[in-house]
C-alpha cells in the first residue's frame, strides 16, 4: 500500500539546527512494522536518516518514538493500524527527553531516575552463596511490572514530567513498585518513605497515558497507585497526597457524596494558615458565581448512606484479608 | 429512551451549572432520565488510591441499583464514565472477581450479573439520539463559533475498558457533537490530554502549569471557546484559569463550556438557563459573536 512517512528530522550540525518535517512516499505491506517502513526509507531513500533499533521484536526497547501523536515501538506498530485514519503517518522523536538526532532521543535523564529508586535487591538477611530464592507464588503477582523493557514510552507520554521534569517518573515508579512489592526485599519503608517527597509517588495525576502506550502491558500508573495504598498502610508521615485519599474516603463513607470545600480544608488541614488564605479568593469567586447551593456549601448524607457504610467496613475488612494472604 | 441518570458529586456541588443546562436539555431530544438518588461517588479514581476493591463494591451496588430499575446508566462527567468503565471491565471479564464483589453485596441483598451499559451524555448524543434528532433540536447553529475540545483523561484511556473497539466514533465524539451543532472545532495537541486537577491541592504549581498550556494553546489556534464533558476538568481550567495566568504573567480569558451549555446555545436556549452566570471565565464575548454571526 502507498504510504508517506511524515517524519521529524533534527541535525545538530547544521549551521543553525531547527526541526523540521521530511515527507517520503513509499511502498509497504499493511503487515509491515512502522519500523519497516523507516529502514526502507534508510535503504532506499535517504541513508541521514538516524534512528535507533535492534531486536525488531518488541523485547530490547529501543524503537520507541511518537507515532501519530502517541509514544510507541515503531516494531510492534503496524502499517495497518498506523494508516486507520490517513495514509500518511507521523513519526517523532519521543517527548520528554532532548533529541540527539533526528528520532534518536538521550535516555540520560531516563536512567538517572531508575538509578534514583535503587533498583536492586536489598535484603536484610546475610547475602547467600547462590540466588535469593523466593517461592514462585510469592511472586507471581510481579510478573507483570517485570515485563518492562525500559522503553521509555510511558516517560515520554507522562502529562507531569511535560511540565516538571524532576517528577521521578512512571517507568522508574513501576520499578520502584517491583522492590517494594519484592518479599525478599527489606527495604520498604525506607523505599516508600523516599517516594513519599515531592516528585514522588503523589505528583502523578491519574491521567492514564502510561497506561495506554506502554507496549508491555506493565501498567505503570497502576504500580504507582499500588505505592500510595502501600505508604498509607505503613503509616508514612502524611502529606497533602495522602490526606487527600484518606479524607476523600471518609467523606465518601460517611456523606456518599463529596464536599468540595471539606476536602480541601481537611487536605491542608485545619493549621495550615497559608493554604487556607489562598483558598480565600476562590471561596469569594464561587459566592459571586453562585456556585454555592442555597442549602450551604456541604451536602446532607445521600439516602441509603447506611448500606455504604456497612459495605465500606465490609469491603475493608476483606481486602485486609486479602492482602494479608 | 430512559436512562438511570448519574449526575456525580460535582454537577451537584461546585458545578451547579452542569446539572442546571443538562437539565434544561435533555427534553429537547427525545430522553427521559430518573436519577439515582441513593447512589454512591464513585471514588474518582482517589478512593480506588486507598483501596482499589472497595472502589469497585461501591461501583457494583450502583451498577445493581440499575439492573433493578432496568435502565442504563448516564453519566455527565467524564470522570465518573471512566472510574466507572474501568470497574465494570474488570467485573465483566473476571467472573471469579465480580463473585468476590458480589458476596460482599450479597449481605445486603444486592446482586450485580454484569448486564449494566453505562455511557456518558455525549456517547448517548451520538449513539441513541443520532445525528437527525439532534440536527431537529438545534435552532441556532452555532456558525462561525471555534470551539476546541477538551475530553478529560477518563473518556480516552483505557481505551479497552471503554470499548473503542466496539464504538469506533467515541474517541472524537467531541469533535463529532461540535460540528454538528454548526461550530468550528479548533484541534490542538492539548485536547486529550490531563488538566491538571488530580493534583490541584498536591502540586498547584504543576496543575496551573497544565491549564495554563492548555488554554493558551487552544487560544493560539484560534479557539473562541473551549468545550469539555468533564466537569473536573472545568473546576480547572475555568476556576484556575485566571490563577493559572498570573502564574504565566499573562491574561488567558478563555471561557471553558460544559458540553450541555454549547448544546443549549445552539438550541437557542437563554444563556441564565444554561448557568453561563455561574462560569469564571466570562462567555460574553462568545455570546456577543454569536449574536453578530445571526444578525447579520
Amino acid at each position: 500500500m502507498n504510504t508517506t512517512l511524515r517524519i521529524r528530522r533534527f541535525n545538530p550540525e547544521q549551521k543553525t539546527p531547527a526541526p523540521f518535517f521530511q515527507e517520503y512516499n513509499l511502498e509497504l505491506e499493511a503487515s509491515d512494522s512502522v519500523l519497516d517502513g523507516l529502514i526502507k526509507v534508510r535503504e532506499t531513500l535517504d541513508d541521514s536518516l538516524a534512528l535507533r533499533c535492534s531486536c525488531r521484536g518488541a523485547i530490547c526497547g529501543s524503537c520507541g518514538m511518537r507515532i501519530n501523536g502517541h509514544a510507541a515501538l515503531a516494531c510492534k506498530t503496524k502499517i495497518i493500524s498506523a494508516t486507520k485514519d490517513s495514509q500518511t503517518i507521523h513519526v517523532e522523536p519521543m517527548n520528554n527527553m532532548p533529541v540527539i538526532k533526528d528520532l534518536i532521543t538521550d535516555m540520560s535523564p531516563f536512567w538517572e531516575k531508575i538509578r534514583q529508586i535503587q533498583p536492586w535487591l536489598q535484603p536484610s538477611t546475610p547475602i547467600p552463596e547462590a540466588e535469593h530464592v523466593a517461592p514462585a507464588e510469592a511472586m507471581n503477582h510481579l510478573s507483570g511490572v517485570m515485563t518492562c523493557i525500559m522503553c521509555g514510552v510511558c516517560v515520554s507520554d507522562c502529562t507531569v514530567l511535560e511540565v516538571d521534569s524532576k517528577f521521578v517518573g512512571p517507568a522508574a515508579l513501576a520499578k520502584a513498585y517491583r522492590f517494594v512489592a519484592d518479599p525478599r526485599d527489606d527495604a520498604t519503608t525506607r523505599r516508600l518513605t523516599a517516594l513519599n517527597e515531592p516528585g514522588g509517588m503523589w505528583d502523578c495525576t491519574r491521567c492514564m497515558e502510561c497506561i495506554q502506550v506502554c507496549p508491555k502491558g506493565v501498567g505503570p500508573m497502576d504500580r504507582i497507585m499500588s505505592l500510595r495504598a502501600k505508604g498509607i498502610d505503613e503509616q508514612l508521615p502524611s502529606t497533602t497526597g495522602s490526606r487527600h485519599a484518606e479524607v476523600f474516603t471518609d467523606i465518601i463513607k460517611n456523606k456518599g457524596i463529596l464536599d468540595e470545600p471539606m476536602l480541601a480544608v481537611r487536605t491542608f488541614g485545619f493549621r495550615n494558615v497559608r493554604r487556607l488564605i489562598g483558598m480565600i479568593p476562590i471561596a469569594i469567586q464561587s459566592f459571586r458565581h453562585k456556585k454555592i447551593a442555597p442549602s450551604g456549601p456541604l451536602h446532607r448524607a445521600i439516602p441509603g448512606i447506611d448500606q455504604i457504610k456497612r459495605l465500606f467496613k465490609r469491603a475493608s475488612v476483606e481486602n485486609h484479608t486479602f492482602r494479608n494472604k | 429512551m430512559k436512562y438511570a441518570f448519574f449526575p456525580g458529586c460535582v454537577s451537584k456541588g461546585a458545578c451547579p451549572e452542569l446539572y442546571q443546562s443538562v437539565m434544561q436539555v435533555y427534553p429537547k431530544i427525545g430522553i427521559d432520565l430518573e436519577e439515582m438518588t441513593t447512589a454512591a461517588c464513585t471514588g474518582a479514581g482517589v478512593l480506588q488510591e486507598k483501596d482499589p476493591r472497595l472502589g469497585d463494591v461501591i461501583n457494583a451496588r450502583t451498577f445493581a441499583l440499575a439492573e433493578q430499575q432496568n435502565l442504563p446508566i448516564m453519566t455527565i462527567c467524564s470522570t465518573c464514565q471512566g472510574v466507572m468503565s474501568q470497574a465494570n471491565h474488570r467485573m465483566t471479564t473476571d467472573g471469579e472477581y465480580l463473585a468476590e464483589i458480589n458476596q460482599i453485596l450479597g449481605e445486603e441483598g444486592l446482586a450485580y450479573r454484569g448486564t449494566t451499559n453505562i455511557r456518558h451524555f455525549i456517547w448517548i448524543l451520538l449513539e441513541d439520539v443520532g445525528e437527525d434528532v439532534l440536527r431537529r433540536a438545534i435552532t441556532q447553529p452555532l456558525t462561525g463559533l471555534r470551539a476546541a475540545p477538551f475530553y478529560g483523561c477518563y473518556l480516552q484511556r483505557p481505551t479497552e475498558a471503554l470499548q473503542f473497539d466496539q464504538h469506533p466514533d467515541r474517541p472524537k465524539a467531541l469533535e463529532r457533537v461540535i460540528e454538528i451543532l454548526g461550530a468550528e472545532v479548533v484541534d490542538f495537541p492539548g485536547k486529550s490530554r490531563c488538566c491538571g486537577f488530580p493534583i490541584l491541592t498536591i502540586n498547584e504549581k504543576n496543575s496551573l502549569n497544565m491549564v495554563a498550556t492548555h488554554t493558551m494553546n487552544a487560544k493560539s489556534h484560534g479557539a473562541d471557546i473551549m468545550v469539555t464533558p468533564c466537569p473536573l476538568c472545568h473546576l480547572n481550567l475555568d476556576g484556575m484559569q485566571a490563577k493559572a495566568g498570573n502564574q504565566q504573567n499573562t491574561a488567558i480569558d478563555l471561557p471553558i463550556l460544559h458540553l450541555p451549555q454549547l448544546l443549549g446555545l445552539a438550541m437557542d436556549m437563554d444563556p441564565k438557563s444554561l448557568g453561563f452566570n455561574r462560569n469564571f471565565v466570562s462567555p460574553h464575548s462568545t455570546l456577543q459573536k454569536l449574536a453578530t454571526v445571526v444578525s447579520s
